[in-house]
């Protein structure tokens, strides 16, 4: 398998590094100088100096005979470019793109370039999981493929609490499939009280948190992204 | 007609200045406060008193573009100093806002190409316009000599 990456920044180089020490072919490009220089010292011909966005510097690092394209540059107007390219130009069937700014995921997810992999937002998430009582986590979002994972805390005085998890009235499209209780996470069965205090972990379609999570926190439902 | 010009540089601001001439709604975005001098080249006014408008704020960041004005905007003109940012806001013009008319300013031969080929942005490249003038000059000293 062959794999080009655009970037010589940490997310790049680690990535680079990783990809050989598992045997892939891999070209990696950089656009600076002075990183270039670091970089070839420790994998040799396997950086290439140049802006990936230009086309012919593309085409040098083989993109039309690569398997997988992953745009990691620090500038996401760059990354989106690339990804383009690479698919439409190229025909490059896998990409995978980093948004620096969350912000302008909305950007990738308009221009069709998907993955997007935002890793402010999953530090965020990370983070929101750690710090108790915030409401409403995303877990996990699987865009493409219409499914989200949250964590919610059971309050006292909602629907949910007391109740068994067959009682539980959920909509259509979503289901508990954890229960995490200090002691130690498990998976419900029809039958397990979920008591006030509980932490669910609730697969859903997009669209469905307000509702789910209303169930089981009231209607304070924040948002967590 | 409403024009909205992002980048207030060489081509933006003077293609701005113009289309408040011609008598057109005009609205500049630019990132850099400084660049509103630019807008006032040439003018015996400031570029608002002449009647322009004028937003700071990044291309990229739609509220900006927004605020701008871009969802009255008859025509988008991309001309930043990144080819690159171009390309992505003039898409975002057209695939988002459906601005009718959308002009990207690409310096790169090779991307204004390409991306003027797939038809939904025209795109401009000085680069190119420039290397048929030098090579046309050289071609007219030739034939001259």
């Amino acid at each position: 398998m062959y794999v080009v990456i655009a970037g010589g920044g940490k997310v790049g180089v680690n990535l680079a590094r990783e990809l050989l020490s598992k045997g892939y072919e891999v070209t990696l490009i950089e656009q600076r100088r002075d990183r270039y220089t670091v970089i070839e010292d420790e994998l040799e011909h396997v950086v290439q100096y140049g802006d990936a966005t230009e086309m012919w510097v593309l085409e040098r690092a083989g993109v039309l005979r690569a398997d997988l394209l992953v745009a990691v540059t620090g500038d996401d107007e760059d990354n989106i470019m690339i990804c383009q390219m690479a698919r439409e130009k190229y025909m490059c069937e896998r990409i995978v793109a980093r948004v620096n700014n969350p912000r302008n995921l909305e950007h990738f997810q308009l221009l069709g370039i998907r993955p997007a992999v935002s890793a402010t937002n999953m530090i965020l998430r990370l983070i929101e999981h750690e710090v108790p009582k915030i409401g409403l986590v995303h877990l996990l979002e699987l865009t493409d493929d219409q499914i989200e994972i949250i964590e919610v805390e059971v309050l006292e005085g909602t629907v949910a609490a007391g109740k068994i998890v067959s009682d539980i009235p959920l909509p259509d499209g979503s289901l508990i499939i954890s229960v995490l209780r200090p002691e130690g996470g498990f998976v419900p069965r029809a039958d397990t009280l979920i008591n006030a205090g509980d932490e669910v972990l609730v697969v859903l379609a997009p669209g469905l948190e307000t509702e789910v999570a209303a169930v089981f926190s009231g209607t304070q439902a924040a948002s967590g992204s | 007609m409403f024009v909205l010009v992002v980048g207030a540089g060489r081509v933006g601001a003077s293609v701005a200045r113009d289309a408040l001439a011609q008598g057109h709604t005009v609205s500049v975005l630019d990132r850099d406060a400084m660049s509103h001098e630019q807008l006032d080249q040439g003018l015996e006014t400031s570029w608002e008193e002449a009647g322009g408008q004028f937003t700071v704020g990044a291309a990229l960041e739609s509220s900006a573009l927004i605020a701008a004005g871009i969802e009255q905007a008859n025509v988008f003109v991309a001309a930043t100093n990144g080819d690159n940012t171009n390309l992505v806001v003039a898409q975002i013009a057209e695939q988002r806002f459906g601005v009718s008319k959308v002009i990207a300013r690409v310096l790169d031969p090779a991307r204004a190409e390409w991306y003027g080929a797939r038809g939904s942005i025209q795109t401009i490249c000085g680069t190119s316009r420039a290397i048929e003038l030098v090579e046309k000059s050289i071609a007219d000293s030739v034939g001259g000599a």
